[in-house]
């Protein structure tokens, strides 16, 4: 059975009148990537930091390793490392600098040069925090945040305004990190990034957790229909597949098929008729649902509204 | 964590000292200021009971600036690092509160001293007999009103709204201070309320402290014991409207 590193039970986070995060309950479990998904202003932050102490809940409870982390927060910063959403360093700081004063306060660290090497910053170790591009910007965080070899990782927003290059750079890094045995908590607006690297991610809308599960889990939960698309010149193409049980709609324009059903069986089924059959078809491909589709579909508007 | 809070307080000296304009605003414009003021008024190497006296002590001017001039960069520092998630980062970490604001107040104490330093190498190279005075009592004098004056910098720290607002918030609150702190003129000259006031603001009080150790009369007391009030008063003030973020 799967351990349970952090436990978060009927969370609830109000500012003023606004109720940021409310009723929330989740765990997650010792080596897992799990991601809070949801829009600007849903809640993941506040949750977040209320799991980190750095945010007092109104009600619930939460519990990190075992500790509380309001009561125990001395002793759960040791073992917890923390990369802050659109963060800054001090502006003339080296990345050494930064490196070797975060390795200064804890009781056991790090190789920091192997640190800053595998994460590609050797060549920038002398350079100041404000000569960083975006994406090195964040690798000095990820180093950080590893500097103290923690248990739990917590990225928050860590790939936003980086360009595609630079983030599927870190989304390795962050793979890499799950490999070593690290448990990671990432919040993040891009579904993209949620589908690539989350074992399991919570949905997360307006403070409420709508849905939590694995991201493949989810689409086939709540979004299970497939799309076959193809371009066949031959006659009666659509008439032949749209007699396969599994299919459930057939729409022919031009040449173009679009065939709609459910399950991945669906698919399979469609390319042996075409096999069985000697049709044949260019431009074949699946249209598969995503988890934007199962954001859609559980909160009515899609994550960038 | 003692071993954080040198390396805090080594690697923020060397990040301010990067940034040129303040540390020529830390240790030369107070300088600057005492040497072509006290020329201009004809301070040192003269004969006190036959020159005409200048109107105000052009060296505890000086010594002021210092102060203010350690406040202002304080505050401006806090709220930049405040807005840019700094301290929301370094909370993060096991470094306590105290442990940050504790090196940047260190900081500025060392670089009060440093200001001190070049500000009495000038005056004795540039206004010969301008600076007769016990330098190690003179000293201590400062500090206690830096830290003082500092400690009501954390409050405004704590309730600036935005960095690009700490500089000219705390210049507008604290060279009216400098006005009203009896260096100019005696306090007994303002209207009532004006003089209460005075006297609950720690620059009067450093400026009568470091006037008398100048002037060779020694500690005052008084002044002593206001300028510890408002450090602890302060202090436990900003404690609680301190924010983070």
């Amino acid at each position: 059975m799967a351990v349970p590193v952090i436990s978060v039970s009927h969370l609830v986070k109000t500012y003023g009148s606004t109720t940021a995060v409310d009723n929330v309950s989740f765990q997650v479990y010792r080596g897992e990537i799990f991601g809070l998904i949801g829009p600007n202003g849903a809640g993941k932050t506040t949750t977040m930091e209320c799991v980190q102490g750095l945010r007092e809940a109104n009600s619930g409870t939460i519990s990190v390793m075992g500790l509380d982390p309001r009561r125990d927060a001395s002793t759960l910063r040791k073992r917890i490392g923390v990369q802050h959403q659109e963060a800054q360093l001090q502006k003339r700081i080296k990345v050494w600098e930064a490196v070797d004063l975060w390795s200064s306060l804890y009781p056991r660290v790090l190789d920091p040069d192997e640190l800053l090497i595998g994460l590609g910053l050797e060549a920038k170790r002398n350079a100041w925090f404000m000569s960083l591009s975006g994406g090195q910007k964040q690798r000095l965080f990820i180093a950080l945040a590893l500097i103290h070899d923690p248990d739990v990782v917590f990225l928050d927003e860590l790939t936003t305004g980086l360009d595609p290059q630079a983030r599927r750079a870190i989304w390795s890094l962050v793979k890499g990190m799950r490999e070593r045995g690290k448990t990671v908590f990432l919040t993040t607006h891009l579904m993209e990034e949620a589908e690539h690297l989350c074992d399991r991610v919570g949905i997360i809308d307006h403070g409420r957790l709508v849905e939590i599960g694995a991201p493949a889990e989810l689409v086939e939960r709540h979004c299970p229909e497939r799309r076959v698309v193809f371009t066949s010149e031959e006659e009666g193409v659509a008439e032949r597949l749209g007699r396969l049980p599994e299919v459930r709609s057939i729409v022919k324009n031009g040449h173009t098929h679009t065939l709609r059903g459910e399950g991945d069986g669906f698919v399979t089924e469609v390319i042996r008729a075409i096999a069985r059959g000697g049709i044949q078809v260019s431009r074949f491909r699946t249209e598969i649902p995503t988890l934007e589709d199962v954001f859609l579909k559980l909160t009515g508007h899609r994550i960038r509204d | 964590m003692m071993n954080g809070f040198w390396k805090l307080t080594w690697v923020e000296t060397k990040v301010f000292l990067r940034e040129p304009m303040g540390v020529i605003g830390t240790l030369i414009i107070p300088a600057l200021i005492f040497v072509i003021v006290g020329r201009s008024l004809g301070i040192g190497g003269q004969d006190v009971s036959t020159a005409p006296q200048p109107p105000f002590n052009v060296a505890i001017l000086g010594a002021l600036l210092l102060v203010v001039g350690a406040v202002i960069s304080l505050v401006t520092i806090i709220s930049i690092y405040r807005e840019g998630g700094i301290l929301k980062r370094l909370r993060a970490t096991p470094l306590s509160p105290l442990t940050i604001l504790g090196a940047h107040v260190f900081i500025k104490l060392v670089f009060t001293v440093l200001g001190l330093a070049v500000l009495v190498l000038a005056g004795r190279q540039m206004i010969p007999g301008a600076i007769e005075v016990n330098l190690l009592a003179f000293t201590a004098s400062l500090l206690l009103s830096t830290i003082s004056v500092l400690s009501l910098g954390f409050v405004i720290a704590s309730i600036v709204p935005t960095a690009r607002f700490a500089q000219p918030i705390t210049a507008a609150l604290f060279y009216p201070m400098l006005a009203l702190s009896g260096l100019f003129f005696p306090i007994d000259r303002l209207a009532r309320p004006l003089e209460i006031l005075a006297l609950s603001l720690p620059t009067t009080h450093a400026v009568s402290l470091m006037q008398g150790v100048w002037e060779g009369n020694g500690w005052r007391i008084d002044s002593t014991a206001a300028l510890i009030l408002i450090f602890g008063v302060c202090t436990a003030l900003s404690t609680r409207v301190f924010r983070w973020e």
